[in-house]
């Protein structure tokens, strides 16, 4: 089921990728992928199969031991598995960060903080401290705050992992307009089967350490997508399928 | 809605007091509960007070704790001798002030410039635990002959007694922003100064009020130490203290001590209220 891996219009690619950490854990090998512009890519993989150490190489925290990366490190929003706030700044202040560090005008900060904030559903809660959020909310806090940079490749790593399963659909929904409103390539990683089905164009299955891609799926369903295609047998099926490639990864 | 009990038969069940919902007995059972207690507690040491001075204490023996009224007459309500109390403890809050000023400098300083280099860290830690460690009566002599019995050597015993906890917390609270901070910032490829300057000092200040909360105590109990033994200069309230013990002034004794309890407690309450105001906004302490 693979698609035209060698386009030229890549914005993200991995090849031969493989990292052992000097402890000797051998945490990847050979894990290549590429992902395209307007791409939603998830990987779902067992826990501490190197899915972490995927994104930290792909966004340059992490060099790897072999294998070649290419993106474009300009432009590249990456959302931790935890908010990530700082406590010391109200919810304005944290979405204003990252544009104040890359040193944008007052004007411009305040901006691209107002529209961030509008997009994730949190106006009115300018002026509150984390503290007084809920966890959905500081994600939502977290997403908007790398929404500023309008990021053309944007790396989620679990990102709703530690969030009900209510407030993840209402994420999940959220996390999906702001894919066809902002026009980024997607590249994201759960443990979640119908997360990354419901979102994404592929979803690749890694196996356990060390991590490499075993499967890859296309997710043939268009966009919009409406909340109702998780009911869709078709959706069900394709999950299954899936679930249990990643259950032989596992073994 | 319950009826209000007998007084005497309030008791302190914290779960009844959060079911209470009426107002007014809210009110009342948050006087019983949290204001009358220390009242009555107060009373009684002052019972206690009154008791040994007058049944366990004779005649003769009574200048060794004279009773409360005594102590407010002579140390407090006269003028004369309070003022010289007042002017003591004066004398030696500006030591502490001073003292504290310079080992905050000095500990933020040198606890920034560890957090910034792993190899300073390892140098100075071993000396501050050092400093630390050293007993402060040791080198009174040394301090003595080094910086004379004035004001100067009583403001280096402050130092020494409140440094530690400034570099430790400061310390501490540097290295404690957490490690996503770190590489959001990282990706954002900022400098040291910038990483400095907007993640790992917020992050430092709660642990750094604490440090300063802590030796703002100490100092205010350097400065007195270091008028027992360096008492050049304008006396201090530690100087006071002794001259009253030994001239057996235990009216004036007595309300020194309290003055330098009070002392105590509202450096206290003061480092306690300035941390509210600097960053109660967001940091609420973990117990609560
Ligand atoms: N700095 C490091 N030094 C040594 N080993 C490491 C280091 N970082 C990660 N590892 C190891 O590499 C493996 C992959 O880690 P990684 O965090 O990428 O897993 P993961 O797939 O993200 O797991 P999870 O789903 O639990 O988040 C783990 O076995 C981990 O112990
Ligand atoms: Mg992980």
């Amino acid at each position: 089921m693979k698609t035209n891996a060698n386009s030229s219009a890549k914005v993200l690619s991995l090849s031969k990728v493989g990292m052992k950490f000097p402890d000797g854990t051998e945490a990847l090998r050979d894990v290549t992928f590429d992902v395209e512009p307007r791409e939603f890519v998830s990987i779902v993989g067992p826990s501490g199969c190197g899915k972490s150490t995927i994104l930290r190489i792909a966004s340059g925290l992490l060099k790897q031991t072999s294998g070649e990366v290419m993106v474009d490190r300009e432009r590249l929003g990456y959302v931790f598995q935890d908010a990530t706030l700082m406590d010391w700044r109200t919810v304005q202040g944290n979405v204003e960060l990252l544009a104040e560090l890359q040193g944008f005008s007052a004007e411009e900060k305040k901006q691209r903080a107002r529209d961030a904030i509008e997009l994730v559903g949190l106006k009115g809660f300018e002026n509150h401290y984390p503290n007084a959020l809920s966890g959905g909310m500081k994600m939502r806090v977290s997403l908007a705050r790398t929404l500023t940079l309008k990021p053309q490749v944007f790396l989620f790593d679990e990102p709703f992992g530690a969030v009900d399963e209510i407030t993840r659909t209402h994420l999940n929904e959220e996390t999906l307009k702001l894919f066809e409103h902002e026009c980024f390539a997607g590249l994201f990683i759960t443990h979640s089967i119908s997360e990354a089905v419901f979102l994404s164009t592929r979803v690749h299955v890694m196996s356990s350490r060390p991590g490499t891609i075993v499967a890859t799926y296309d997710i043939p369903f268009g966009y919009p997508r409406s909340p109702e295609l998780r009911f869709d047998p078709a959706f069900g099926e394709l999950s299954g399928t899936i679930s249990h490639a990643l259950k032989e990864a596992h073994a | 809605m319950r009826q209000l009990k007998d007084p005497d038969l309030i008791d302190v069940d914290a779960s009844e007091a959060i079911l209470s919902s009426e107002l007014g007995e809210k009110g009342i059972r948050r006087w019983t509960e949290s204001i009358l207690p220390p009242i009555l507690l107060g009373m009684a040491f002052l019972g206690l007070w009154y008791f040994i001075s007058y049944v366990v204490l004779d005649e003769k023996r009574r200048f060794l704790l004279r009773p409360p009224h005594e102590v407010f007459l002579v140390g407090f309500a006269n003028w004369k001798n309070f003022s010289e109390i007042l002017a003591g403890l004066w004398s030696s809050t500006i030591v502490a002030v001073i003292g504290l000023a310079l080992a905050i400098t000095i500990g933020l300083t040198l606890a920034t410039l560890m957090s910034q280099n792993k190899l300073i860290e390892r140098a100075v830690f071993p000396y501050a635990v050092t400093l630390q460690a050293v007993p402060i009566l040791a080198i009174v002599p040394l301090i003595g002959f080094w910086f004379g019995f004035g004001l100067n050597a009583r403001v280096i015993v402050c130092v020494i007694i409140s440094l530690f906890p400034i570099i430790v917390n400061t310390l501490f609270g540097l290295l404690s922003a957490p490690r996503g901070l770190h590489d959001l910032l990282t990706l954002q490829r900022v400098s040291r100064w910038t990483r400095l300057r907007k993640l790992m000092f917020p992050a430092a200040l709660p642990a750094i009020f604490a440090g300063f909360r802590i030796s703002a105590g100490l100092s205010v109990i350097g400065a007195i130490v270091g008028d027992f033994f360096f008492g050049r200069g304008d006396p201090g309230i530690g100087q006071l203290l002794q001259r009253y013990a030994n001239r057996l002034m235990g009216e004036q004794l007595l309300a020194s001590i309290i003055m330098s309890s009070l002392l105590g407690v509202v450096v206290f309450q003061l480092f306690g209220w300035i941390k509210e105001k600097a960053i109660g906004k967001w940091h609420q302490e973990q117990s609560g």
